[in-house]
């Protein structure tokens, strides 16, 4: 019971922080902060990995494998393409034609 | 190790991950911050393999390897006008991720669902996983254009949504029931059930309002993940779940706020709403048709003589801009102005877009400075003194009505003020309403040019005369 106790205070306090810390990004960088939630939300990954940490059935087997694929999925498309769209803010008044 | 060491070390690592958070706060900042979040999802997951070890490492590898090289490669073509489809259905992938692990942990009834409150929490992390699945998939459907655009409302919807919801919960408490495995046949009736309640949720929400359905369905895959969490005891899990659900509900309430929209409002008023004639989607067929610039040319050079006096230009791009493809004759217009020793700004509404700042981002792949790039209230008050104010493929973000007149769907949005700019050019496909079907009081007023037809064709007139 204790346990579970923690898991909801870790559940409320990183809600809250989390909350406080994220209502301070700026409008600009919305998309990408959603883009990368979307990739820490793959940390489901973690429920495939224990998973198959215990001996598994063949059905246990497939739906895991399918579970780790779209979480691995999510995880790599979502910090890569954070990435590829952080890299396009560009700050300084560069000449269109010489950025090319 | 001991128990210390293992909550010392998962408190660190939460740490690390806010502290990726802490980091967004400019494009520069926010790159060291994804490189943060992901490290601490690296760590997370190199703590799990350490504790628990693998028994089927060769399975996991692949999954990971096939999984990976499918989002590297999706991620690495992906245009970024499709971002907001890409995040639905990644949302969609999170989804199903957690109702499949909620599933096989129910199911073997080791670990944690032994007592009840690790069982509730399997269940609600099953039930919000299927949801969060089904609905990320038509939400990424109308975005990609795979499906229409507009909500589609079906007989007795909210009842319905309403019958489904308690449905869930019925069987739900059904499973619950059951000793430490759950009975197999109910949790799959639960599955079916969510994955309607999803479809049902989904549907019947489009067009401008897809920005807070996406939020949503960011701050519920959170928290499916959280849930599954709190089923499995793990403490990292938890966390991460917990701080994607927050980020979900910031945006979420910052996009109902935008729109001075109830969230109730958005999902469950659209059937009352009056959307009479619901903007067409200009394909480009459409922009092929002889527009009304034959016998607006008129009014082109009176646009072109109001752009050449102008001092201080304001961009006002709207979601029709990104559909025409014009932003990257739209910023080289900017630059034009800029040589000839105009100041541009771009007057950003938090709901231009289809997703919590998508036009930034759109922007910034065109290569606008994005220190240009002017949230909503800091550029209306320099409205009055802006010269020029030119709209490009937006309506209902610059339409007086929303703060002028009651009762109409947009009353109470917050909108930019372009109507107080001394001259305003409109570009935009036709005179129709926007979304809203509102009229736009800006297309009647004195000092406005429309230039209707195809907004790149348009401005590259203008850049080529000026």
């Amino acid at each position: 019971m204790g346990d579970l106790l923690i898991m909801i205070s870790v559940f409320v306090l990183t809600f809250v922080i989390g909350y406080a810390v994220i209502s301070r990004v700026p409008p600009l960088l919305h998309t990408p902060l959603m883009s990368m939630t979307n990739a820490i939300s793959a940390v489901i990954i973690l429920g495939g990995l224990l998973l198959f940490s215990l001996e598994t059935t063949g059905v246990e087997k497939l739906l895991g494998f399918v579970a780790l694929v779209a979480a691995a999925f999510n995880l790599f498309g979502g910090f890569m393409i954070t990435d590829r769209m952080l890299k396009l803010f560009k700050k300084g008044n560069t000449p269109f034609e010489l950025r090319r | 190790m001991g128990t210390a060491l293992i909550l010392a070390t998962d408190f660190l690592i939460i740490l690390l991950l806010l502290m990726g958070f802490l980091q967004f706060r400019n494009p520069t900042g926010a790159r060291r911050g994804n490189f943060t979040a992901a490290f601490a999802l690296l760590c997370t997951f190199g703590l799990v393999i350490g504790r628990h070890g693998s028994v089927e490492p060769g399975l996991v590898f692949a999954a990971l390897l096939l999984g990976g090289a499918l989002g590297w490669a999706v991620a690495g073509r992906i245009h970024m006008i499709q971002i907001p489809a890409m995040v639905a259905f990644q949302h969609g992938a999170g989804g199903i991720a957690a109702c499949l692990i909620a599933f096989l942990e129910l199911t073997r009834g080791t670990g944690g669902t032994a007592t009840t409150l690790s069982e509730v929490s399997g269940l609600l992390g099953l039930t919000i996983g299927t949801a969060t699945f089904s609905g990320s998939m038509i939400a990424g459907g109308k975005l990609a254009g795979l499906m229409k655009q507009q909500p589609v409302v079906v007989r007795f919807h909210s009842l319905l949504v309403l019958g489904c919801s308690f449905a869930v919960l019925l069987v739900a408490g059904i499973a619950g029931k059951g000793g430490p495995q759950t009975p197999v046949i109910s949790l799959l009736i639960l599955i079916g059930l969510s994955i309607l309640l999803g479809i049902l949720f989904a549907i019947r929400i489009g067009g401008a309002d897809m920005p807070v359905l996406i939020s949503f369905l960011n701050a519920t895959a959170g928290l499916a993940a959280a849930f599954c969490g709190i089923a499995l005891q793990n403490r990292l899990l938890i966390a991460c779940g917990a701080t994607v659900a927050a980020s979900g509900s910031i945006l979420t309430h910052v996009m109902c706020v935008a729109m001075n929209r109830g969230l109730t409002k958005v999902f469950m008023g659209s059937v009352s709403k009056q959307r009479t004639e619901g903007r067409e989607v200009p394909t480009v067929e459409k922009s092929l048709i002889p527009s009304e610039t034959a016998d607006g040319g008129n009014g082109f050079e009176y646009a072109l003589s109001a752009a050449r006096i102008a001092k201080n230009v304001v961009i006002i791009p709207g979601y029709g801009m990104a559909l025409a493809q014009a932003q990257f004759q739209v910023v080289r217009l900017a630059r034009r102005l800029e040589e000839l020793g105009k100041s541009v700004k771009f007057a950003i509404h938090p709901v231009a877009g289809r997703m919590p700042g998508h036009m930034n981002v759109l922007l910034a792949e065109a290569d606008v400075d994005y220190e240009k790039l002017v949230e909503m209230e800091e550029i209306n008050p320099e409205f009055p003194a802006t010269d020029l104010a030119l709209v490009v493929g937006a309506c209902d973000v610059v339409n007086p009505a929303a703060i002028a007149r009651e009762g109409t769907p947009i009353s109470g949005m917050p909108i930019l003020m372009a109507h107080e700019a001394k001259v305003v050019v409109v570009c935009n496909m036709d005179e129709k309403p926007g979304y809203s079907g509102v009229n736009n009081p800006v297309y009647e007023m004195a000092k406005t040019i429309t230039l209707f037809g195809d907004a790149k064709e348009t401005l590259g007139r203008l850049l080529e005369a000026l």
